[in-house]
């Protein structure tokens, strides 16, 4: 499945780059580029031959690391890509830290108190955390904590002190997310025959919850967790950019405003390839989890 | 339907209207610099105060409703007539074709939908009708699949059946019989997306993707704005306000429409 999904993501990358402004091979090395360099990737992407050799030689490319350089630094992107890449994982670490523990407790909370004040109103700041922009609520945040407040630095990279509040902007939406989930699962788990089970075989309500509720809701909500990781990357583009934090999401930014194409679509690919991985090893933790998965695969 | 979403649709309709007939409200043009203004607190005169132009921000903002929310719906209506086409034909033919389909909505579902969106947009010349058909081409692929889920479960339906018998053909089954079946799905999934859209929105044109200076959107007003965010706040504050709550009302709907359909869709 893996395979077929890289060679589709690509044709679709390689189809934006085709349909660019200009002339593609310049697109990926830039107008400045030496006169050797542009001969040899025009060579080795094949541009003289037909769309299919030419989509073989982008993939050969791409293999190779070569995403092409920056029209302005002209750096290779993908060099660019590795310097920056801890750094949006050290952000989007920085915000699951925050995002499951809070997200998991509140939807707990109201899925428990289903129909009180207390449900309605964490309700109200899930469906919120949906509908803010991080873009705006990354400024209020640091309007708040470091301009008013001056308890944290506004923007920068650097030590953990950077790192808070872009990381508690990037983990609103996901702990939301989260939050909306863990209740809605939570309250089909409570109607489910086996627990009305449990409770006439007398099991202590300690026992129900811990271990047939839990036990059931764990599994998918590690799903969602893993999964909402995109959410996570799409946020990055904007969080960095609000607090200057030098990772993926700030050069994509960057690439946009100076309308670099080597470096917008080395961000796209790699974010999408990286979302993807993420997503394959989701599914083989839930594979592991739930034997109910694996006993669908022996029956097909 | 509960409370919330009367209140909710209330509230869209009312900014919608305040946007439609902006130039009647404001009593600025949203794009004239005024140099004796510069960045005024809000006031009386000014209700939003003024940006670092002196541009009126309420009027700005007002100007910029029409084209946020416009693309918003745009991109909305033309995202659920692309899904609903492919949706409808992925799930009555089935077989080869569901395949073929199905795998190119896996496809754009595995791109980050904000990335691919980025990716799309600087193929074209920045503007309006970039974020709309970037917008659309992300946003068709749930669309679809849902669409889908929900045909699948009709086709082997008595009615479809009869019509069969009858001896209609596939165009007028498919958009005669089944078609109209999907229209309360339809509305929830647009109440649902709208909300995400409008955020969409906002973002490309944060990233300034959208449409162009001096042309005012509430994303690229943020943008432009958050180099005076210490000095001048309420220039960040209430374009965000406005997507905020335009974007919360949209989600609000989305969910109330689900519950009273009851029908089981993941926003």
């Amino acid at each position: 499945m893996l395979i077929p999904l890289l060679l589709g993501i690509t044709l679709l990358t390689f189809s934006l780059t085709k349909a660019l402004p200009g002339d593609p091979v310049l697109n990926m090395v830039g107008e400045r580029a030496q006169i050797e360099v542009i001969e040899k990737i025009r060579k080795e992407l094949g541009a003289d031959k037909n769309v299919l050799s030419q989509y073989f030689g982008y993939i050969s490319l791409l293999l190779k690391g070569e995403f092409g350089r920056s029209y302005y630094t002209n750096r290779k992107v993908f060099d660019d890509l590795l310097l920056k890449f801890p750094n949006t994982l050290k952000l989007a670490l920085g915000a699951m830290i925050i995002a499951i523990p809070v997200g998991l407790l509140l939807g707990f909370i109201s899925a428990y108190k289903k129909d009180t004040i207390l449900d309605s109103l964490i309700s109200s700041i899930s469906v919120s955390g949906l509908s803010v922009p991080v873009f705006w609520s990354g400024l209020l945040i640091m309007l708040f904590f470091s301009l008013k407040l001056k308890i944290l630095p506004p923007s920068g990279t650097g030590d953990i002190r950077f790192l808070v509040l872009p990381s508690i902007t990037l983990s609103l939406p996901a702990l939301a997310t989260l939050s909306r989930v863990t209740r809605t699962m939570l309250i089909e788990i409570f109607d489910m025959p086996f627990i009305t089970t449990a409770r006439a075989k007398g099991i202590t309500e300690l026992k129900i919850n811990s271990i047939h509720i839990f036990k059931n809701a764990f599994i998918p909500l590690i799903t969602v967790i893993g999964l909402d990781f995109g959410s996570y990357l799409n946020g990055a583009v904007l969080t960095e950019t609000i607090f200057g934090w030098d990772g993926i999401g700030r050069f994509t930014m960057d690439g946009i405003i100076k309308r670099d194409y080597p470096v917008i679509m080395g961000c796209v690919i790699v974010g999408t390839v990286i979302f993807v991985f993420i997503n394959l090893l989701v599914d083989i933790v839930y594979h592991y989890l739930d034997p109910r998965v694996r006993l669908h695969e022996n029956i097909r | 339907m509960k409370i919330s979403g009367k209140i909710s649709i209330t509230i869209l309709i009312l900014v919608s209207l305040l946007s439609i007939f902006a130039p009647f409200i404001s009593g600025y043009n949203p794009d004239s610099i005024d140099l004796d203004s510069l960045k005024e607190t809000p006031s009386l005169k000014h209700l939003f105060g003024t940006d670092s132009k002196g541009r009126d921000m309420l009027s700005r903002i007002l100007y910029g409703g029409r084209i946020s929310i416009g693309i918003a719906i745009t991109a909305a209506l033309l995202s659920m007539s692309i899904g609903l086409i492919i949706g409808l034909c992925s799930g009555y033919f089935g077989g080869k074709v569901d395949v073929a389909i199905m795998a190119f909505v896996d496809l754009i579902l595995s791109f980050p939908a904000l990335l691919l969106a980025i990716g799309i947009s600087i193929i074209l010349p920045p503007g309006i009708y970039t974020v709309m058909i970037a917008i659309a081409a992300v946003g068709w692929a749930s669309v679809a699949r849902l669409i889908r889920g929900y045909i699948l479960t009709l086709r082997e339906a008595l009615f479809i059946d009869a019509a069969r018998a009858l001896g209609c053909s596939n165009t007028r089954i498919l958009f005669v019989h089944l078609m109209p079946q999907c229209i309360p799905l339809l509305l929830v999934i647009m109440g649902l997306k709208l909300g995400g859209y409008i955020l969409t929105e906002a973002s490309l044109s944060f990233l300034g993707l959208g449409a162009q200076p001096p042309t005012a959107t509430w994303g690229s007003m943020i943008s432009t704005n958050r180099a005076y965010i210490s000095s001048a706040p309420w220039m960040v504050l209430f374009p965000g306000l406005m997507i905020a709550i335009v974007a919360l009302c949209s989600n609000i709907l989305g969910d109330a429409l689900r519950n009273r359909y009851g029908l089981k869709i993941k926003g």
